[in-house]
């Protein structure tokens, strides 16, 4: 970086600008393990270890807890507990205080943290842990939501109604209805990195926390409640994350807070890096959710009137419990209009983990929820899903209000899927696999193509804005900070390559730099697949604010008029003459002109009354399809996939590589999600997958045989967002549903394709064989 | 008997140098060594417990194929282990002088990293796979990399770059390749014969010189705790904080790493790994091919023994079942006696295995179906790879010149607490002519040999009904049918 002496200064275009394909800034260091993740950087002198104690009970007051053994253990420096949580003991990321750092008294869920060691080493702290002597006085306690009453039991923060006409009366009107109800199942992140964080003491009341964590500010403030001191004490850093995906946007707080808390105790650093396992126990994950519609449609199977409850499993504490069942409910439409449509959410209360983010934010399941419909009507009037879900697809002038009485302006999800269903060859393909099903007896085939429409902006508005900070140094390299976490979608190489285009400055001139509290105040959550709308909008007004002075220094100095002040690839051209853009960079620090400037961005348009169940969420809608065909062997339940077609759209994309990236990477993990990806309880409230053993994501030898993914290159954002891209994080991850219905046709096979199978996910071997199974039997009777 | 010298000081090499550690615990793991000792960080732990590939290195060791470079799962390999051997981390990677190699030169290229977690993992799990074939076809990228997991590229990339690499360097200029020699030739002078014994008390580690010293050892230190492969013992120790003192570590006993076929029977030492057993079986008994593919990732067949598969005496291990449907044999040993009893009988309860102390599992003996003999094994789990069995069945079928059932031997993990025949859908099938509707008959004796658990892998039910729909499947398969009778990844779609 930074060998701005070789910056070509007659190029005509600059290297690494928007809309080009850069490799991961990163990418040499991930191959050669020189990439510092927070467990590599070295640590202080006389670093502690920290390692959580996890209940032993779903529900219980705990009666005894004896340390004795643990605090005698080789190494340990002390244990703590609720009591040494010296400001308020509480980490609830919305404040509803429902969520101690450590259980005081009471556990609420199998693998709650109660105590935390700490040891001079992680093996010392790990192995005293086990010495705990903790008696509990068991409670009744419920995980799953299965036998619980959305409208009656209890919730972790308030349900949300949306609805738009008369669902009952147009359901009652109509032609044909039916109800059922899906099972959609949760989902661990499984980060390759697991949950980390350092802190080190300085003076006076201050830590410096390395947290791996998506959100830094909530981290700092976190800190700051517990240890009961100003956040002004408390800098938290990130540089980057072994993968996030939702998972840190909340669930680091805790590791971050002990943390602090032993290392202002101490006066040591404190280290704690939780096992993968009591990573999993101890950590959130994807809501559950189950399903119940009811929906009434005509012959056509035009859909008339839906009604929705969206009953999450959410755990024994709000968390971001609100605002993923609030977006569950904003996806229930997915890309269809539903002429009149009431849906519910219930955020159950459950002895389980604290349910949190993860990529799509429960929009995922709502949109799960819509396709069970769409299949539904389907099977009911026996045409091809498909064929259905066209029928059903919001209009572009009419037809366009969704259930939260936000117009979509910018549908275009008609032309993605036509294109998809040429360019996969659907119509073939359906013939051909009726050809193969007829012939074979074990091995069925099964074909879906389902489409996504996923709302881009944080729900609660006050999220949707960012800051950054942009210097240029008299060398004319500039450092870039915002507010924007790296976990790997290339979120820092976007932004420095608007910052590079915005100077028109070759990409290596910009230097990346950790995300701290200390260089921009009061982020948001690099969440929401806003990570670059804002963050890049924010480094580009930061960029402008500096390209304006110079402009104005260089008119002034070389007695110009402003409009001949051009920014040119590596180079400023006034009036006649060019000069490289560090000489003037250099000019200007002689002239006294401010080379540094705080960026900053709000997300405009966009309101939510919550109350009302009306507003615009969502700034833009990104849109995309995907076309699956599996194998399934009707003996076992084993499945294969076969084939998937993508085409998806970012708007005018900002790097079409790592979009590519993201796209491919989140449709394997929403096909994981929908398939192998099981998380399972026992009778005691345990969850029995809590480590890859058990718990199963997707592998290379998992992946399509064929797989075809296509980045649209037509489409742009209808509004101005950064340099008319759209958000890529979370619109992909849906894409993984065709996979579902891919598995769903071929189990429909067995029985002709006349029952719906009504195949809940995961779809697992075993789910699907007792799908077979069931539609065996219904067929027969 | 010689007398055995002993040291008292393991002896390897690290990334091309010398280490010599005269304290090492026995449940010391290579990846705390790697990061916490000699702080090189870029192996990373993702799991500990051998799942996720984050920590693969390569460990060079000299075999009667010369020096061979396997992946392993530093996370689960236990110091004491690698007495006599290369480690090779990603910190040793480098191409031509000022660039990166080919194998990262690639992953680059290819956007083969987003996170960057994984993705040294992946570069030594791709650069053992490029050593071994330059042109590797997506099935095998697909084998090399079962225990490697990535969370953020779905692995597409991952898999362009690995059909690349050959474009960004010759496999002759690759260091490993230049010093091979050199290597060798130092890896033979740390073979001294001596054994290896360190520590005292609570944390003592010994590794015997040879089969023999290890019969000795072990008679004299009958609660020993033997370490194979560390696939299973490993785990006890990062998950369970298992005491494994005094370890004894028989991974390097040439004299257990034979595998050789007599008169129609195939021995195999208890130190033979996986992929060490891989030509061999699959060669000679097809079937089993395709199920050793299928089991743990590349690091864990590297590493894992078919002797600790069976030792460990788990009612899900994979190669039980097959090698009793095969009639297999079980040599035990203990100081100079040995005993060789059926393998079916070694399996007394759960967590019981017919072993006295002192006494160690030497070698299995498993005879190859004769010409006519049909034999079969199909495993099912929830993920197709790396994942471990719900429920496994292996058939041998003889069939009478009349078509009628001559000998059958069905054998099933995943059903009972232990690997266990399933004799009354034997009986019910013994006699009878091979067709279908004596299977279904034969299908509805399964619930008299089997009432399986309900876990985490599968209900009871589902285990149930897909154990017994392999027997149709066996069926399909052996009545020659040209129809898919299964799914399968690696046929042309
Ligand atoms: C990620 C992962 C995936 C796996 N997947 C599978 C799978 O798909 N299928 C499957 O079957 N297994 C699987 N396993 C377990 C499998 O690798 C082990 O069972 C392995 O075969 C044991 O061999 P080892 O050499 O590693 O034994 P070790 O772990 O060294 O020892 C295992 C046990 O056997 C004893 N032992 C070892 N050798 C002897 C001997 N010669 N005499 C007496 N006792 C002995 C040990 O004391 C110990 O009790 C997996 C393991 C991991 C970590
Ligand atoms: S850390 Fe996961 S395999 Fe070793
Ligand atoms: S790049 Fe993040 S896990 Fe592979």
């Amino acid at each position: 970086m930074n060998k701005h002496a070789t910056s070509n200064l007659k190029a005509e275009k600059i290297v690494g600008g928007v809309a080009t394909d850069q490799r991961h800034d990163s990418a040499h260091k991930h191959v050669s393990g020189t990439a510092v993740y927070i467990d590599d950087m070295p640590e202080p002198a006389g670093t502690l270890h920290g390692c959580l104690g996890l209940s032993a009970a779903a529900h219980a007051t705990i009666t005894r807890m004896d340390l004795s053994a643990v605090r005698a253990a080789s190494g340990v420096v002390d244990v703590l507990t609720a009591k040494d949580v010296p400001g308020e003991n509480d980490i609830s990321p919305t404040g509803r205080h429902d969520e101690p750092v450590l259980a005081d008294g009471k556990v609420e869920f199998f693998g709650q943290p109660i105590f935390c060691v700490i040891a001079e080493t992680r093996e010392q702290a790990r192995r005293a842990t086990r010495l705990a002597k903790v008696e509990y006085k068991e409670l009744p306690f419920v995980t799953d939501i299965g036998g619980l009453d959305p409208r009656k039991d209890k919730l972790v923060t308030p349900p949300l109604t949306l609805k738009r006409g008369d669902a009952a009366a147009a359901i009652k009107a109509a032609p044909r209805r039916l109800k059922g109800k899906m099972r959609v199942g949760g989902q661990e992140h499984f980060y390759l990195e697991g949950h980390i964080a350092m802190a080190v003491p300085g003076e006076d009341q201050d830590v410096t926390i390395y947290s791996s964590t998506q959100h830094p500010s909530e981290v700092q403030h976190m800190v700051s409640h517990a240890l009961g001191i100003p956040s002004n004490a408390i800098t938290v850093e990130i540089r980057r994350m072994g993968g996030g995906f939702g998972g840190k946007e909340t669930q680091g707080n805790q590791f971050a807070a002990l943390a602090a808390i032993a290392a202002k105790k101490h006066h040591r650093a404190v280290k704690i890096r939780p096992d993968r396992d009591d990573d999993m126990i101890a950590t959130g994950k994807r809501h559950d959710f189950l399903v119940d519609y009811e929906v009434g449609f005509d012959d056509e199977g035009n859909i008339l009137g839906v009604d929705f409850m969206f009953a999450a499993r959410c755990g024994f504490s709000s968390d971001l419990s609100g605002p993923v069942t609030d977006r569950a409910l904003f996806h229930c439409d997915n890309t269809y209009f539903w002429p009149a449509v009431h849906a519910q959410s219930a955020p159950l209360y459950t002895n389980t983990v604290s349910n949190t983010a993860f990529r799509g934010f429960g929009g995922p399941q709502g949109m799960v929820g819509a396709e069970r419909v769409i299949d539904e009507v389907a099977f009911a009037v026996g045409k091809d899903p498909l064929e259905i879900r066209k029928k059903n697809f919001y209009g572009t002038s009419d037809r366009n209000i969704t259930p939260y009485h936000q117009t979509v302006e910018d549908n275009i999800i008609q032309r993605i899927v036509t294109e998809l269903e040429e360019s996969a060859c659907y119509a073939r393909r359906r013939r051909e696999i009726s050809a193969f099903n007829a012939n074979s007896r074990f091995v069925k085939r099964g074909l879906a193509l389902t489409p996504v429409k996923f709302g881009i902006s944080f729900t609660a508005t006050h999220y949707n804005q960012a800051g950054a900070l942009v210097h240029v140094y008299t060398d004319g390299s500039v450092h870039l900070n915002h507010g924007g976490t790296e976990m790997g979608q290339g979120l820092y190489l976007k932004v420095a390559q608007v910052v590079a285009e915005e100077f028109q400055i070759d990409l290596d001139q910009v230097k990346i730099t950790a995300t701290t509290t200390g260089k921009v105040p009061n982020t948001s959550a690099t969440a929401a697949s806003s990570g670059s709308d804002l963050n890049g909008m924010a480094a580009q007004n930061g960029a402008r604010q500096i390209k304006d002075r110079l402009t104005d220094f260089a008119a002034e100095k070389y007695q110009v008029p402003r409009d001949q002040v051009l920014f040119l690839p590596n180079r400023v051209r006034i009036g006649n003459q060019e000069i490289a853009f560090a000489d003037l960079v250099k000019q200007a620090y002689m002239a006294r002109i401010q080379l540094s400037a705080a960026g900053f961005y709000k997300t405009p348009k966009i309101h939510w009354n919550r109350d009302k169940g009306e507003g615009r969420p969502f700034y833009y809608f990104a849109y995309g399809a995907s076309c699956s065909e599996v194998s399934v062997d009707t003996l076992t339940g084993e499945y294969v996939v076969e084939r998937t077609d993508i085409l998806h759209e970012t708007g005018r994309s900002l790097n079409r590589a790592i979009d590519l990236g993201q796209i491919e990477g989140g449709f394997i993990q929403g096909m994981g999600w929908l398939t192998t990806e099981e998380l399972w309880w026992d009778d005691k409230g345990r969850l029995r997958t809590h480590a890859p053993s058990t718990y199963k994501i997707p592998l290379a030898s998992d992946r399509p045989k064929i797989f075809n993914v296509t980045l649209a290159d037509w489409p742009e954002a209808s509004e101005p967002t950064i340099h008319r891209s759209k958000a890529v994080g979370e619109p992909p991850f849906p894409l993984g549903m065709s996979v579902l219905h891919a598995l769903s046709d071929a189990v429909a096979s067995v029985a002709d394709h006349r029952i719906c199978p009504r195949l809940d996910a995961p779809a697992t071997p075993e789910r699907v064989l007792m799908a077979i199974e069931r539609l065996k039997g219904e067929a027969k009777a | 008997m010689a007398k055995i010298k002993i040291r008292n000081e393991i002896h390897f090499i690290l990334n091309g140098r010398d280490v010599v550690l005269s304290s090492v615990a026995p449940d010391a793991t290579l990846l705390d060594w790697l990061r916490l000792d000699r702080s090189l960080r870029g192996t990373k732990e993702g799991c500990a417990e051998g799942d996720c590939g984050a920590c693969t290195v390569l460990v060079g060791k000299l075999s009667a194929a010369g020096l061979v470079y396997e992946s392993v799962n530093a996370c689960i390999r236990f110091l004491g282990s690698l007495d006599g051997a290369h480690v090779v981390t990603v910190e040793h990677l480098r191409g031509q002088p000022g660039q990166l190699h080919p194998v990262q030169q690639a992953m680059v290229d290819f956007h083969g990293s987003q996170c960057g977690f994984c993705t040294p993992g992946f570069v030594m799990s791709l650069y053992g796979l490029w050593m071994r074939s330059l042109e590797p076809s997506d099935a095998a990228i697909e084998k090399a990399l079962q225990g490697n997991l990535c969370r953020c590229t779905g692995y597409e990339a991952i898999v362009r770059a690995a059909h690349a690499i050959s474009s960004y360097g010759k496999a002759a200029k690759d260091p490993l390749a230049a010093e091979r020699k050199a290597i060798t030739a130092r890896l033979e002078a740390l073979r001294d014969g001596a054994r290896v014994e360190i520590g005292s008390a609570e944390a003592r580690l010994i590794v015997p010189a040879n089969v023999d010293d290890f019969a000795n050892v072990l008679e004299q230190e009958p609660g020993a705790t033997i370490v194979a492969g560390s696939t299973d013992v490993g785990l006890w120790v990062t998950k369970h904080m298992r005491d494994i003192s005094p370890a004894v570590f028989i991974g390097n006993l040439d004299g257990l790493c034979t595998i050789a076929e007599d008169k129609g029977v195939i021995s195999i030492g208890a130190g033979v790994t996986y992929t060490e057993a891989f030509s061999t079986l699959s060669k000679r008994i097809p079937a089993l091919g395709p199920l050793f593919d299928r089991i743990g990732g590349e690091q864990v067949r590297n590493m894992g023994t078919i002797g600790g598969n069976i030792a460990n005496g788990s009612p899900i291990g994979d190669t039980p079942p097959p090698l009793i449907a095969l009639g297999a044999r079980l040599t035990l040993r203990k100081g100079k006696k040995r005993r060789t009893i059926p393998l079916e009988t070694f399996f007394i309860a759960y967590g019981k295995q017919d072993r006295q102390p002192g006494e160690f599992v030497e070698a299995v003996h498993v005879p190859v179906p004769a010409k006519g003999e049909k034999f079969a094994v199909y495993k099912i789990t929830k993920r197709r790879d790396e994942d471990i069995t719900a429920a496994l069945g292996a058939f041998l079928l003889t069939l009478a010149k009349d078509g009628t059932v001559a000998d059958v031997r069905i054998a099933y993990g995943g059903m009972a607490a232990t690997p266990k025949r399933a004799s009354f859908v034997e009986r019910a099938l013994l006699g009878k002519p091979w067709t279908e509707e004596t299977v279904e008959t034969a299908m509805a004796q399964y619930a008299r040999d089997f009432t399986p658990l309900t876990d985490m892998r599968a209900s009871a039910e589902y285990r149930a009904l897909a154990a017994k729909n392999l027997l149709l499947r066996f069926f399909v398969e052996t009545s020659g049918t040209r129809a898919p009778f299964q799914v399968s990844r690696n046929e042309a779609a």
